[in-house]
């Protein structure tokens, strides 16, 4: 039985066992609500505030989330693991394509 | 090789735990575990003379310490540091045995805000399980992936304008293929073998030091697609593949460490002479240079870094 886990800037909710990140828990739901990146807590492409909960994390990298941050809620939701119904910010908006590619469609258009 | 520099010759790489990173580039990938001191793991690819070509390190951030190039004799590091100098680079001698069983070095920071670094001295322990008299095809012994190779790495950072003075005037590398976004250049690939690229780097702005990915050679498409069920089997975390360049044509596998710090393992593609043209992708047909297949990139392939 999953926790209910709420990212509360992208109106989207998703169930997460206690076993997974919430971001492994969210893809695995194919849901699109915080960026995913690596998902080995090193590139600071899925941080996340957490806003309330309970939690467990495993490390990740002080270059995305310092320890200041830390202590702020600030994490990254693939270290993230739940013990009760969550509610987060995803900090990244989601985005893709090419920005060379989009750069030179806007000048062709104007 | 315009300046006696032979080849991306080791890579430190910061893992956010040990254990788990030795167990993915041991097992996984399939590199030899060659030494070890109080908080660092050698380990080269089976093909490989030099005792190692990887050096994993425990930290609080994942990314890249340090890529060494090595030079073909000691001399060279006396010449090529006073070049480094004479073009402005604050310049630094590391004795022999900082690293174990590797001679002095010589590193600096470039204008992206990675460390390098020359070496000309490492001890040789051969081919792995075949040596060099008579040798048998391939071990029998390997792991995982079975990557014969620590083979380049793909760094992002702004300046990438003093990085092409850096590698081709000061170092003697050759530039192989380059990304054009109208005159500016994006991405840069450059060599000093007949490999189609020995580093590349790609324009990132505010991004500083940034570690891309290290690549790992494989011999076949057919390897590829089996490091592709290695990945799968062990629920490696997956970033795009199996699938083809168009910059240097190579067919990849692109997936990431447990610390987040890309791999890539791939075969085939281009190969470099002195004599080549300069190989150019237009920037608007990126998604085609870095993904020939589907011809789009994804979000995490251009921004992701460690």
């Amino acid at each position: 039985m999953g926790h209910r886990i709420t990212v509360d800037n992208a109106g989207e909710s998703f169930e997460c066992p206690p076993e997974k990140s919430l971001l492994s828990g969210m893809e695995s739901q194919s849901k699109k609500a915080i960026a995913v990146g690596c998902r080995g807590g090193g590139c600071g492409y899925c941080k996340i505030r957490i806003l309330s909960g309970e939690f467990e994390t495993k490390k990740m990298s002080v270059k995305f989330v310092t320890h200041e941050e830390q202590a702020q809620g600030f994490a990254l939701s693939c270290r993230v693991f739940p013990r009760s119904d969550m509610s987060v910010i995803a900090i990244e908006e989601i985005q893709s394509g090419n920005p060379y590619a989009k750069k030179n469609v806007t000048s062709k258009i104007s | 090789m315009k300046k006696g520099v032979m080849r991306t010759g080791h890579i430190q790489i910061r893992v956010l735990d040990l254990d788990e990173g030795l167990a993915h580039y041991r097992d996984r990938l399939g590199l030899l575990e060659m030494d070890r001191d109080d908080t660092r793991v050698f380990l080269k690819g089976w093909t490989e003379c030099d005792k190692y070509s990887v050096v994993l390190r425990e930290a609080d951030e994942a990314g890249m310490d340090f890529l060494g190039f090595k030079v073909d004799s000691d001399a060279r590091l006396d010449e090529l540091r006073a070049d480094l100098e004479a073009a402005g680079y604050a310049t630094e001698e590391l004795p022999a045995g900082d690293l174990p069983d590797c001679g002095r070095r010589i590193t600096f920071v470039a204008g992206t805000g990675h460390r390098f670094e020359l070496y000309a001295d490492k001890v040789s322990t051969g081919r792995h399980g075949v040596g060099h008299h008579n040798p048998e095809a391939w071990p029998e012994d390997l792991k995982g992936m079975k990557a014969t190779r620590f083979d380049h790495a793909l760094l992002y950072g702004e300046d990438l304008a003093s990085v092409y003075t850096l590698f081709t005037d000061v170092l003697g590398f050759w530039l192989s293929e380059q990304a054009m976004d109208g005159e500016e250049r994006i991405a840069q690939f450059f060599t000093c073998s007949m490999k189609e690229h020995e580093i590349a780097f790609i324009k990132q702005e505010g991004n500083t030091g940034a570690f891309h990915h290290a690549s790992f050679y494989l011999e076949s498409w057919q390897d590829v697609l089996h490091a592709a069920d290695i990945i799968s089997m062990h629920d490696i975390s997956l970033d795009i593949g199996p699938t083809r360049h168009g910059l240097t044509h190579g067919a990849t596998i692109y997936f990431f460490d447990p610390s987040g710090n890309r791999n890539e393992t791939f075969c085939g593609g281009d190969y470099f002479f002195p004599d080549h043209p300069v190989t150019t992708w237009d920037a608007e047909q990126l998604g085609k240079a870095v993904f020939y297949h589907t011809r789009e990139l994804n979000e995490r392939f251009l921004t992701v870094t460690t």
